[in-house]
């Protein structure tokens, strides 16, 4: 595996606190009946975006997920915004009209977090084909979870840009569970990433605790979509800290399980022990850039408590475009 | 406006419909390079109902983009392109297959504009064709306007001539909003006369096709057609039927439809879609509340059985709305 430098590691690992801190503090709020609908966390696969977004310009596009806050920040949002968002304000990305699981940043090029399993792999595709077309050097990722692979979209997409050699990385972020359904429920096949050879493009699977490993072939998938080599297909294995949704009683899975695993998958901690172990940083740095997340999450919950609540007077405005 | 009235008239020519579309297609590729036309077997083979034919040759593969069949993806790349700066235009070989590719039409299309806050655009047309009378039998013969007419965020389009089909089309490419442009298999082939070079239609405007005074009789894509026979018919029995083409049903115009309501105090709807839930419904319920006192009677509807399209040509005939049961129905309604 290459090294990483400090700089890289600190930003990563400052990436993952940052989401982590996101979702702790987002779970706060739906606990105090502060948010509307439903959320879901990503805490616990926070080193899949962090790894494969340190590759990515402001002008590469991502499609994301239901559970869409880390890719979301990792693609460089602005944590006011999206906690204004969750909070049905006007200054919100969307102005309250899409909440958690619709948040994008056109800004940023993401694309948006999608309400549908498997809904944004087209997207992404189609965005990757704008590239092609225009004759610019963007990439587009497509995040998703281990349930939308066994959806259609991922089958036709994946087609389409390997026919078309189409600059787009598939990253499946197997976090073992399709909403209640055990992976091994859903798949016949031992591992997910064979599915690439028959659509014709590299397949990687990698440890998605492990930050290295994520950016190591994220770097490589993006590299090669961007030199106009083509698509590829990531696994990475993961494991979700909560449930499925807020307040998922999580019958499907047991109190072992979720304990002995929610240790056993800490990308957070695992790079702590790496960053400290390789001598890129001390404990004492981390334990900074903790603090410094941590206070840049207050000033952005206390600016988005801030803003007015959406206003419905303009609702219809956004429906469509030039009216 | 001004200025496009001072114009000399443009040239016209005869073409039939399919070579109208072709004409805004090519027109369109040549005035903008971001507009790419994706779909099935529109290459060499010129696309189904031959609407693409000779664009493959002049723009090649990577504009004239075809693919294999995979309608959800087709679809979906199609939104995502036009997400990020491109302005596809996709053929849809028949409009029954858009269930293969509603997810991506109605969830993803159609919404993301709203979902994310006015951010995005999606200026993307979606051509398919659709109706009967071909003997292609249930899966390749429905009407389903009523399904994306009832979507918020869709633009719905259904031209009856062909000097239409190219000037809405024309609109529909410049449009920043997904647009569902449904175009009917039996119109393919007509003809009529078009104006050569640019032409535009304005979406949103309905067409006075024969104007009249004894009643309103509201319609589009092929029944059109059907509706000015059974106009002619009537006018030689003395009643003079108003044929309105709606040629957008989203967004709609009110205006029109309830100006002739107003001075023609009778209204027929005609449509070839079933009867129940079809948009027809939403014409006479408009005209219900905002002219209720204008009527003379109650507002009719003329459409499709409630059945799937049946195969034999008999069968098919009895499912849709001829010439024959439009007379009748106006008769009714004016008697």
């Amino acid at each position: 595996m290459s090294a990483i430098d400090r700089p890289t590691a600190l930003e990563l690992y400052r990436v993952m606190r940052t989401i982590r801190a996101f979702e702790e503090r987002a779970t706060q709020l739906f606990g105090e009946n502060k948010m509307w609908g439903t959320i879901h966390s990503y805490a616990g696969e926070e080193a899949i975006a962090a790894g494969v977004c340190a590759h990515l310009r402001d002008d590469d596009w991502i499609t994301s997920t239901h559970r869409g806050h880390g890719h979301c920040i990792a693609k460089g949002a602005d944590l006011g915004k999206m906690f204004a968002e969750l909070l049905g304000r006007e200054t919100g990305y969307c102005r309250g009209r899409g909440g958690s699981m619709h948040i994008a940043d056109t800004s940023k090029g993401n694309l948006g977090a999608n309400g549908i399993v498997g809904g944004g792999i087209p997207i992404a595709t189609g965005a990757a084909l704008t590239a092609k077309q225009l004759g610019t050097d963007q990439v587009a990722v497509s995040f998703f979870g281990d349930g939308a692979v066994n959806q259609g979209t991922f089958h036709e997409s994946l087609n389409l840009a390997a026919i078309w050699k189409l600059p787009a990385v598939y990253v499946c972020e197997n976090n073992q569970y399709a909403e209640s359904l055990p992976v091994k429920r859903a798949f016949a096949v031992e591992d997910i990433a064979k599915r690439a050879e028959g659509y014709g493009m590299p397949g990687m699977h990698v440890d998605g605790r492990d930050v290295r490993a994520v950016h190591a072939a994220a770097g490589e998938a993006v590299a090669r979509a961007r030199a106009g080599k083509g698509p590829a297909f990531i696994v990475a294995d993961s494991y979700r800290h909560e449930g499925h949704y807020y307040g998922d009683p999580r019958k499907y899975q047991s109190k072992d399980e979720i304990e002995g695993w929610r240790k056993q998958f800490d990308p957070i901690a695992d790079a702590r022990a790496w960053i400290v172990a390789d001598e890129l940083a001390s404990a004492a740095d981390l334990d900074a850039i903790d603090r410094d997340v941590a206070a840049e999450i207050d000033r952005a919950v206390a600016w988005a408590d801030e803003g007015p609540l959406a206003s419905p007077i303009k609702l219809p405005e956004d429906v469509y475009a030039g009216d | 406006m001004q200025a496009t009235e001072a114009r000399a008239p443009a040239a016209m020519r005869e073409m039939f419909y399919n070579e109208a579309l072709g004409d805004a297609l090519r027109l369109e590729m040549q005035r903008d390079e971001r507009v790419i036309v994706i779909g099935e077997d529109i290459a060499e083979h010129g696309g189904a109902f031959q609407v693409t034919a000779g664009l493959f040759d002049k723009f090649g593969s990577t504009r004239i983009r075809q693919t294999p069949i995979s309608e959800l993806g087709i679809v979906g790349a199609a939104v995502g392109a036009a997400l990020t700066g491109l302005r596809p235009v996709v053929e849809l070989m028949y409009v029954d297959f858009a269930g293969l590719a509603m997810d991506q039409i109605v969830n993803q299309a159609a919404q993301n504009r709203f979902m994310f806050g006015g951010q995005a655009r999606v200026p993307m047309v979606l051509r398919t064709q659709g109706g009967s009378g071909r003997g292609n039998a249930a899966q390749h013969s429905k009407s389903l306007e009523a399904w994306f007419a009832h979507v918020a965020g869709l633009k719905l389009v259904m031209p009856s001539t062909p000097a239409d089909a190219k000037g809405l089309l024309t609109a529909a490419i410049r449009d920043d909003n997904p647009v569902i442009f449904l175009e009917h298999k039996l119109l393919y082939r007509t003809k009529g006369q078009v104006p050569e070079g640019e032409h535009l239609v304005a979406l949103g405007r309905a067409d006075v096709k024969r104007a009249g005074t004894d009643l309103t009789i509201v319609t589009w894509s092929r029944e059109v057609l059907f509706s000015l026979e059974a106009g002619a018919r009537l006018a030689a029995d003395g009643i003079e039927a108003e044929v309105i083409d709606l040629r957008t049903l989203v967004p709609l115009d009110r205006e029109t439809v309830l100006g002739s309501v107003r001075k023609t105090h009778r209204l027929l709807v005609v449509h070839e879609a079933i009867k129940r839930g079809g948009y027809g419904a939403e014409i006479a319920a408009m005209v219900a509340e905002e002219a209720f006192d204008d009527l003379d009677a109650a507002p009719k509807r003329l459409a499709g059985l409630e059945t799937p399209i049946p195969y034999a040509q008999h069968l098919e005939t009895t499912v849709v709305p001829q010439i024959d049961d439009i007379v009748r129905a106006a008769k009714e309604l004016v008697g």
